[in-house]
């Protein structure tokens, strides 16, 4: 039964990409000669029975194939795909070829704990990259906690956690939150907020941290309102938008409510391109515009980590390689670009460590840096969330953002902030 | 809530309340219209209801890209088009549905119940492996999105407009089908007594296909006029379903007119609310208040006489 489950890699993976391989080669410049120098034999680089080979290491990836969480995880898999397949190609990670085992969480979280437990205890994985939502995230954390594995877990998210099994790779809410709103004050003068989400823990939280934010730079929130996920219908909220006038309409919309959401409120003749519309969300990748329309949320602001028009080598390269491997049309979204990092940087703390197991990546792991990430430098901070720029990018019509703003320094990611909650 | 601001202002916004909950209104009759008709004239629940109305979507996403790379020149009116297409595509797949699945099932309810949810999962499934997990976004001509300024605060959305037009014409359109047409008044006999219906020679195998191929086509109206308002991916039929059998359930099984009086009611107490409490708070309280209703009065909103 397991071996009908493991598909490894979809057939115009294992194809080998001459020039993706070159390009891995060329960017990602941890030698081969450096890892092949350094081969710690099976027995001692793997003391806790997980599925390592003399010349294989296997890993999982959980997310959600089929359901309604398939439209946000896709872009995942597909990065950290993309990621071990260049991982491997430079020589892999401690002189052996990653293999993956791929499981379907099925927008569904039972499923996702069962296939967590299933990819620990049966296949014995050394690191699991996935989940994407926070339910599917909590319903795993007791799995992986209780059989100790360790999780790469990709999106922004509310913060409140911190787990010895799980490595934060996206933003926690502070990170994401207090840059935007410093940069609206600053930029468009803002005094009065209209905080807008939809109906559950992650906009909840966050709208929590910007209304604490906002009031403590003596500035007012003139509303705040949350809709059912899934809800359609958003004339209501515009006409209050419209009877409030607040300088910035602070939106956490999700799922396909975003699209109603933009196109009712173009269609509601507030322009958000006009200049006298103010919009910032943290919620809006060019995942998401592929839905929406570019047309219909032209002008409005996002705050996140990574906006694929990022202009560094690195990230053109990553575009580059993406595009080769999953087609031209590809847009890479904040998500996207997260997940990519989490195969790198578990190859980083593994090499660091010398070893596999678990608890010694994880003492590894604090201060291991990455230089060739796409959103520039990261490094994973002692609370296993990553230090990492906040960037405001404006949207254009064609889909993707303008970057307009970054952050000088790496915000700290915070994921208790005292004073917050 | 209301300090600090003039009479005028207040005015507008009232007026702006109310023309969103029309649009509401608009919008409720038209996802159930198509439900109504089959549910009320054969007793089956089509729990697929949804996945027609985005198949609706999906011929309208096709027919604007076709349009948009062959003939830009036309894109202006391709709407009208998409919406042509998607009745009679979605019509068609319904008019197939019944003759393979449903016409085995009639008088099994919870069958069909089970049948329909099934077929929902497989075009979730096909719309997935056709166009994709993602979203796809459906360009609209530009004289659809937009506004009207009729004063500084009152806007009226264009693309509002022209649901609120389309509900009209489409309740006309039924309304004539049914009530004053020579088939309509045979579905209606055949509703009331199939085995009588039958012996008059009327087809009722034909008439039962031909009442679910059009409530079909109607979702597919629908949904092609939703790429205005919502979105368009594998799932987004889900996004419908429910509120579609609120209004149903709410009107009265059987009746149209109180389909449209429950889709009345429930949209215009929805968006008071909606203005006065939270979005969630507003959609909790409507749910009650139809709980409550309908535990008063089982049959819905309006019923059929009969003699019991």
């Amino acid at each position: 039964m397991t071996a009908r489950f493991r598909s490894h890699l979809p057939r115009r993976q294992r194809r080998p990409h001459a020039s993706i391989a070159l390009l891995a080669g060329a960017i990602f410049s941890i030698a081969p000669l450096l890892t092949l120098a350094d081969t710690p034999s099976t027995a001692e680089a793997n003391t806790t029975g997980l599925a390592v080979t003399d010349d294989t290491v296997t890993v999982g990836i959980l997310h959600s194939t089929t359901g309604t969480m398939a439209i946000s995880e896709t872009g995942s898999v597909q990065a950290e795909k993309l990621a071990i397949e260049q991982i491997n190609a430079s020589g892999g990670v401690l002189g052996r070829q990653i293999k993956v085992i791929q499981e379907d969480g099925a927008s569904d979280w039972p499923t996702f704990a069962e296939k967590a437990k299933k990819l620990l205890v049966e296949d014995k994985v050394a690191a699991v990259f996935g989940c994407w939502t926070s339910a599917s995230r909590k319903a795993v954390l007791p799995v992986f906690e209780q059989y100790n594995g360790m999780l790469y877990y990709p999106t922004f998210y509310e913060g409140l956690e911190q787990s010895p099994n799980v490595i934060y790779t996206g933003q926690e809410a502070t990170q994401q939150i207090l840059a935007g709103i410093d940069w609206v004050v600053d930029e468009k003068d803002a005094k009065t907020f209209f905080l807008l989400g939809s109906d559950y823990i992650w906009p909840r939280t966050s709208n929590k941290i910007a209304r604490k934010h906002i009031e403590k730079l003596g500035l007012k929130v003139v509303g705040e309102e949350y809709y059912p996920l899934g809800h359609t219908q958003f004339n209501s909220v515009i006409n209050k938008i419209r009877l409030r006038k607040p300088d910035v309409i602070y939106a956490i919309v999700v799922g396909g409510s975003n699209v109603a959401f933009y196109k009712q409120l173009k269609a509601a003749g507030l322009d958000l391109d006009d200049g006298k519309t103010t919009l910032l969300t943290i919620s809006v990748t060019e995942d998401e515009i592929l839905g929406i329309g570019g047309e219909n949320i032209e002008g409005a602001y996002a705050a996140m980590k990574y906006f694929q028009s990022l202009d560094n080598e690195n990230n053109k390269a990553f575009v580059a390689a993406f595009k080769e491997m999953w087609g031209e049309d590809s847009v890479i979204g904040d998500v996207t670009q997260a997940a990519y990092l989490g195969p790198w940087l578990w190859k980083a703390a593994v090499e660091e460590a010398g070893s596999f197991d678990i608890d010694k990546v994880r003492e590894a792991s604090p201060g291991i840096e990455l230089n060739t990430a796409p959103e520039g430098y990261v490094r994973i901070h002692e609370n296993h969330h990553l230090w990492s720029k906040t960037r405001v990018g404006r949207a254009r019509a064609d889909g993707q953002y303008d970057v307009i703003y970054e952050t000088e320094e790496l915000m700290e990611p915070d994921p208790f902030p005292e004073g917050y909650q | 809530m209301f300090e600090g601001y003039t009479l005028g202002e207040i005015g507008s916004i009232f007026a702006m309340q109310g023309f969103a909950g029309l649009i509401l209104f608009s919008v409720f009759v038209l996802m159930a219209l198509g439900l109504a008709i089959i549910f009320g004239q054969m007793g089956v629940i089509n729990m697929a209801h949804g996945e027609f109305m985005i198949l609706g979507a999906y011929v309208t996403f096709v027919t604007s890209n076709v349009f948009a790379d062959s003939m830009p020149a036309l894109f202006g009116g391709y709407f009208f088009v998409a919406m042509v297409l998607a009745f009679f595509i979605a019509a068609g797949v319904g008019a197939f549905v019944e003759w393979a699945m449903i016409r085995h099932l009639y008088h099994r309810p919870l069958d069909t119940l089970l049948a329909t949810w099934g077929l929902s999962l497989i075009l979730q499934q096909i719309f997935r492996s056709v166009f994709g997990a993602r979203e796809v976004g459906v360009t609209l001509p530009d004289w659809l999105m937009g506004s009207f300024g009729l004063t500084d605060l009152i806007e009226v959305p264009i693309n509002g407009l022209f649901v609120m037009a389309l509900t009209l014409l489409i309740s006309f359109v039924v309304y004539l089908i049914l009530f004053r047409s020579r088939w309509g008044s045979q579905s209606r006999a055949v509703v009331q007594n199939r085995a009588m219906a039958g012996a008059v020679g009327i087809d009722t195998g034909r008439m039962d296909r031909l009442t679910f191929a059009l409530g079909c086509g109607i979702a597919g109206v629908a949904g092609s006029a939703f790429t205005m308002i919502g979105s368009t991916g594998p799932t987004a039929g889900q996004l419908y379903i429910v509120d579609t059998f609120l209004v149903v359930v709410f009107g009265g099984a059987q009746s149209l007119l109180g389909t449209i009086a429950s889709a009345f009611v429930i949209s215009q107490s929805q968006s008071t609310m909606e203005f006065f409490l939270s979005g969630s708070m507003a959609k909790v309280l409507t749910l009650l208040t139809v709980v409550v209703i309908l535990m008063l009065r089982p049959q819905g909103l309006f019923s059929l006489k009969l003699r019991r």
